[in-house]
């Protein structure tokens, strides 16, 4: 039986590799660098983080390539990386959420004020605000997939709307880290740092803090949600083509709105960790947070065009701007030149995007 | 009714106008803030409203959507302008920018009191009402130095300032500090090009507590040294606080600052903050809508504060720890005067 069953084997082997390497060879290396990438889209943002930091070690020598620098970098792209996860979702279905930043705040302040105006227990009132997050974001959801009203008009308007909401609703009073800390430590738990390989004085090494284990855990489980359920596939086949998706049976509607919600969802966990990161509740803070995740996104070659890209790219997108952010501030450079540099990846991202969709056609 | 006449075609509007605002004395002031949001423009607001009700003045309030948004501002000078108003208070976000609409008001016959932010040039408003923000760091600056006493040789200062663009407001508090540290300002207009080795090096914070602690970082990771912190505002400081905190150094760090918010005030308390130089925007607003209805019964135009081409609306330092030879109000007292 076995050997019957080898033998089997052993012609469709000998058979295969001569028709694939003929095909592969008339591709030449280019073409299978575009298949490749088409494939792993995550890997140019990956090479670009990469050389950047290498580049930056090479330029700046321990004082970048250190522990402590390396890990300040994750700490300061915290806030920006948990948003670009949800940005990345909801660019993934074709549709663009400016309101991430705005979700943000407010899920924030309600945390906050819940606490201090109302006196509510602490657990309940970081529930609040995560309810309220995953409301708003499925408000957008239904606005766009039941009402057909285009993502960025609806999310436009939902900016506004929030962020006038949170001024109103905070009077833009600031509650202050050593309140919180008082009496309302929970709400700074993202914030909470730990060391690894620090000297005897507690200073250098590595320090990371939860609130960037939060925003590894979300990117790693969303990269296992969207690779491996069936949710995963069909928010790409939704963004790739609504109707296509719809005929094989997807529930289109159901989707969208599933993911603007989780986008909100996201978001207020982004409004929790902006509480640890800045020790106090500020209505003032994250107001680029939509831009800010937006570049992100498309440094990290997901599709504007929606159904292509991995979710992963949107944490080395974050990670980039972060590194460049840090690298040239210590080498002393004007903080503009951190912008332009910005600007020609966004650009430079975009095209490598163009090129690489010419494989499909 | 008289103010008709100044206008010519805008008379149908300004007639409209006047006949809601009727109930007072037919007097109008605008005031044009940066935001309706920030704490110090709320309280500027109160100000003015409550100087504005004694003086049975009808009081217009306009404000940008967010720091940064000068065409809403022109858009409200030219309602001011068509609403026959006598004279609009301006905090503004563009300060060279927005001439033009100024100078359009002023020949319309509004006076134009810019408060808080001096235009760029200063004498494009009839009159500035400010807080002397120089002087505002001078004190910070003095206070450091003398609480450091002979350490003061050796500071290592992280400077956290406003923006990248250097708006005059941020220069001025930066310079300030540098001069009352004692420490050589090169060109007195420019942040950042001071040579002095004990400055570990200049970042910005936009003026808030995410900026504020980023830019705190940054400078860390170029000199984990830094003892002296000179931040913008109260926001910024409670951000580089964080950032200290962080690594376990809080302690080991004097912070000061400028504004004089309730929330910078408890922070001095807690020891967050060393000392802060407070400034009074409802004394400013108060003063503006008294300013506007003097030129609205006789003409009277406001006069500069001796020696300076503006009205200084005072300043003061605040800590609970004074020291020897600045003068300083203590932070009960600053609770009592803070705003926001």
């Amino acid at each position: 039986m076995s050997g019957n069953a080898d033998d089997f084997e052993d012609v469709v082997n000998s058979a295969k590799p001569e028709t694939v390497a003929a095909f592969e060879e008339r591709k030449g290396f280019i073409a299978r660098l575009q298949h490749t990438l088409h494939v792993y889209p995550a890997l140019v943002p990956l090479f670009v983080l990469l050389a950047s930091i290498l580049l930056f070690g090479a330029l700046l020598g321990s004082k970048f390539f250190s522990p402590f620098a390396l890990t300040l970098i994750l700490q300061q792209v915290q806030i920006v990386g948990i948003v670009a996860a949800a940005q990345s979702l909801v660019i993934l279905t074709a549709g663009i959420d400016l309101s991430v930043g705005a979700i943000a705040v407010l899920s924030s302040v309600i945390m906050g004020q819940f606490t201090f105006r109302y006196g509510l227990p602490v657990e309940i009132a970081v529930l609040c605000g995560l309810a309220v997050g995953t409301a708003i974001g499925a408000v957008n959801g239904w606005l766009i997939a039941a009402m057909k009203l285009p993502p960025f008009i609806v999310t436009l308007g939902m900016w506004q709307i929030v962020l006038a909401a949170n001024f109103l609703y905070s009077k833009n009073a600031t509650i202050r880290s050593q309140d919180i800390q008082a009496e309302a430590p929970l709400l700074q738990l993202l914030g909470s740092t730990f060391k690894v390989g620090a000297n005897a004085d507690g200073r250098g090494g590595a320090t990371f803090t939860i609130g960037v284990i939060v925003m590894i855990v979300i990117f790693a489980f969303l990269a296992y949600v969207m690779r491996h359920t069936a949710w995963g596939r069909h928010v790409y086949a939704v963004g790739d083509d609504p109707e296509a998706a719809q005929l094989s049976g997807v529930n289109v509607r159901g989707i969208l709105i599933s993911v603007y919600a989780v986008a909100g969802f996201i978001c207020a966990i982004a409004g929790w960790a902006l509480i640890g990161r800045i020790g106090s509740v500020s209505p003032t803070s994250g107001q680029l947070l939509n831009i800010e995740s937006i570049t992100a996104v498309v440094i990290g070659g997901i599709s504007l065009f929606g159904g292509r890209g991995s979710i992963m790219g949107a944490l080395f997108g974050a990670l980039i701007v972060g590194v460049f952010t840090l690298g040239l501030r210590l080498s002393g450079a004007d903080a503009q030149w951190t912008f332009l540099l910005i600007g020609t990846l966004i650009i430079g991202a975009v095209a490598v995007d163009q090129w690489i969709r010419k494989v499909s056609a | 009714m008289k103010k008709l006449l100044i206008g010519t075609t805008l008379a149908a509007i300004t007639a409209a106008g006047s006949a809601v605002a009727g109930s007072h004395s037919g007097i109008t002031a605008c005031l044009i803030t940066k935001t309706d949001t920030n704490p110090f423009f709320v309280k500027m607001r109160e100000g003015a409203e409550a100087a504005a009700a004694e003086a049975g003045i009808t009081l217009r309030s306009y404000a940008g959507k967010v720091d940064g948004d000068h065409e809403t501002q022109v858009a409200a000078i030219e309602t001011c302008i068509a609403d026959g108003a006598s004279g609009i208070l301006l905090t503004a976000s563009d300060t060279s920018s927005i001439v033009g609409a100024v100078t359009q008001a002023r020949d319309a016959g509004l006076l134009v009191i810019a408060l808080d932010t001096p235009l760029d040039p200063i004498d494009s408003a009839d009159a500035t009402f400010a807080t002397d923000n120089f002087l505002a760091g001078e004190l910070i600056g003095r206070w450091a130095a003398a609480k450091l006493g002979d350490d003061a040789a050796n500071a290592r200062i992280a400077m956290l300032d406003l923006a990248v663009s250097q708006p005059t407001v941020g220069v001025l508090r930066d310079q300030g500090f540098l001069q009352g540290f004692g420490i050589d300002l090169a060109d007195p207009n420019v942040n950042g090009d001071e040579d002095d080795p004990r400055i570990v090096g200049n970042d910005v914070t936009q003026g808030n507590e995410e900026g504020g602690r980023r830019a705190m970082e940054n400078l860390l990771a170029i000199d984990p040294s830094i003892n002296v912190v000179y931040t913008i505002n109260e926001p910024a400081a409670a951000g580089a606080y964080e950032a200290l905190k962080s690594i376990g150094q809080e302690s080991d760090v004097l912070i000061v600052s400028v504004d004089g918010g309730c929330p910078g005030i408890q922070n001095i308390a807690d020891g967050v903050i060393g000392a802060t130089a407070q400034q009074y925007p409802l004394r400013m607003a108060a003063l503006g809508i008294q300013a506007i209805a003097a030129y609205a019964a006789d003409g009277t135009l406001p006069e500069n504060t001796p020696g300076k081409d503006f009205f200084d609306t005072g300043v003061a330092l605040v800590t609970d720890q004074p020291v020897e030879g600045v003068e300083s109000i203590s932070v009960a007292e600053g609770t009592d005067l803070c705003w926001g």
